[in-house]
């Protein structure tokens, strides 16, 4: 059987399959039914500072292929995962896992960063870029290079855990936001977050979701995230973890060919909870397929012609 | 939870709009009356979350209103379809705090995850009273069904076309109960949580990612907290209900 080992930031991980942030709590749902250890790593849910209810309901919308969601980044705050949510965690899951971290401000991100560098089961803290900057008129951190380059910079200062930044495809260059990350010291990039979206309800002639607008996922924008994913690995020399619609062993494939190192599965754990168990047991018979003996050797494999 | 796969065994409308649908498989993961499942259907991203109304060792009774196109697809199904379900999901109805009197209030397509509930209580020794609300006579199904149990039953249309003219809270008002367990639209339990004089258990029904608490798209404010419809509920107890505004 070939190896799907890979090197994701200085840590090794058993394949490359990573169940995404949003899609899988903080595992234990999922560990009722199968062992989560089959998995390389998983990103928990994103935590704040501050605890949050999040949005309003309806948050949730069906799409041709996909779904919008609108949750709003519900979780206990920073002191209640660590205290009450991490040692179930543990409880499921010995492997290093990815903390996803979110804010709203600078100072929010260092915070809530600075925190979670004390677990030791924190491997990668994977940095959410796409919330609305308070102090920046509410636009996202994630559409400006230099706000991106300043929260990389801000938690690089309080860790020495590997970074990722996760970006938002929602902006006119995704690479610039990239290299600005990877110039402030981000040790890896995660892309793509979900595309803005909308969906109305023609009997009521209202938005489906409370909030009008929300994150499409799902198989739908797996070619856009792909396009997304070659684009930044060509551009940085850091790793990519490349995610948006990835819903078998044939799409892990394809991102890694893009550049991945290793892939995040969404919006796919809400409709099939075995997916990413049976993605990792698909990968050694589609490897064979095209007669590849390690899964590493593929990533970058389609390069700028 | 579990994820296991069933065959359609019947499917037949009740009303215009309102099927069931008995299927068979592995119905041990479900435990409460009040449970539902979540089902995947061919075309469809997300899968579909229907109340058990009724189940047994092989077979699971689902009674649902086509209200879009996974409902709509689910009306056509012919007997020997094999559908994708998640069962043993929500907590379902405690039995526990029933008392000697309960009486059970469905309204529409609330209704049906009250049926294996008032199997429960009459096996339990419980004097059942049901009330079952509809707009009007057309629409009304299960009544005889749940006499045929051994409940008490009352039916209200909100026309007056068939039994007690009005709500169901306007025919709470002529019986005499120890606790209640209702089901149905918001306005409703709304209505049913102001009038009745005990204490009692609601189901909700919100719009759902994935049904098992992963997600978070479901969430709703209560007294004891943030809680999952999908997980943490769909019943909630009277006592810990937060109307929003």
């Amino acid at each position: 059987m070939g190896s799907l080992r890979v090197n994701l930031c200085g840590i090794s991980l058993d394949n490359p399959v990573i169940p995404a942030s949003g899609t899988f709590g903080y595992g234990y749902e999922f560990a009722e039914l199968y062992d989560i250890n089959c998995l390389g790593t998983f990103s928990f849910k994103g935590t704040t500072r501050e605890p949050r209810f999040g949005n309003p309901t309806p948050r949730i919308a069906e799409c041709t292929a996909g779904m919008i969601n609108a949750v709003g980044l519900q979780n206990p705050g920073v002191e209640k995962v660590i205290s009450e949510e991490l040692p179930k965690l543990k409880a499921c899951f010995r492997k290093p896992v990815m903390a996803n971290v979110s804010g709203f401000s600078v100072d929010d991100y260092a915070y809530t960063c600075e925190k979670l560098d004390k677990e030791d089961q924190v491997g990668w803290l994977e940095v959410n870029v796409s919330c609305p900057n308070v102090h920046g008129g509410g636009m996202s951190f994630g559409t400006s290079p230099e706000a991106a380059a300043q929260v990389t910079r801000a938690v690089k200062a309080v860790t020495r855990k590997p970074v990722i930044l996760k970006l938002s495809p929602n902006v006119t260059d995704i690479v610039s936001v990239a290299k600005a990350c990877e110039d402030a010291g981000a040790d890896g990039i995660s892309l793509i977050n979900t595309l803005l979206g909308m969906r109305i309800d023609l009997r009521t002639r209202k938005p489906v979701i409370a909030n009008t607008m929300g994150g499409f996922s799902g198989p739908a924008i797996f070619p856009v995230a792909l396009r997304m994913v070659y684009q930044v690995a060509n551009a940085v020399k850091i790793p990519v973890v490349g995610m948006g619609g990835v819903s078998s062993a044939q799409d892990v494939m394809e991102m890694m060919l893009a550049g991945a190192t290793a892939v995040e599965i969404g919006a796919a754990n809400l409709v099939n909870p075995y997916i990413c168990r049976d993605i990792i047991r698909d990968l050694p018979e589609v490897m064979e397929i095209y007669h590849i003996n390690r899964l590493e050797e593929i990533i970058g494999g389609v390069k700028n012609g | 939870m579990k994820q296991s796969i069933f065959t359609v065994i019947s499917n037949t409308a009740l009303t215009d709009s309102v099927s069931e649908m008995v299927l068979s498989g592995d119905t041990s993961p479900i435990t409460a009356p009040g449970q539902f499942v979540n089902i995947r259907l061919d075309g469809l991203f997300l899968r579909r979350p229907i109340s058990v109304c009724d189940y047994d060792e092989q077979t699971l009774t689902l009674v649902y209103k086509a209200v879009g196109k996974g409902t709509e697809a689910m009306r056509t199904m012919e007997p020997g379809v094999r559908l994708d379900l998640l069962t043993g999901l929500g907590n379902g109805y405690d039995l526990s705090p029933a008392g000697e009197r309960p009486v059970l209030l469905g309204g529409g397509v609330g209704v049906p995850p009250l049926y294996h509930l008032a199997k429960k209580l009459l096996a339990q020794g419980k004097i059942v009273t049901v009330i079952l609300g509809f707009n009007t006579r057309n629409e009304i199904f299960y009544e005889e069904k749940f006499k045929a149990l051994g409940c008490d039953v009352l039916v209200t249309t909100v026309d007056g076309s068939y039994g007690i003219r009005g709500f169901v809270t306007d025919a709470l008002k002529l019986v005499p109960y120890s606790y209640f367990y209702t089901c149905g639209p918001e306005p409703m339990l709304k209505a049913v949580y102001r009038s009745a004089e005990t204490s009692g258990q609601m189901s909700f029904e919100e719009r759902m990612g994935c049904g098992f608490g992963a997600c978070m798209g479901c969430s709703c404010k209560t007294l004891t907290g943030f809680k999952r419809i999908c997980k943490d509920g769909p019943v909630m107890r009277k006592e810990e209900i937060l109307w929003e505004a």
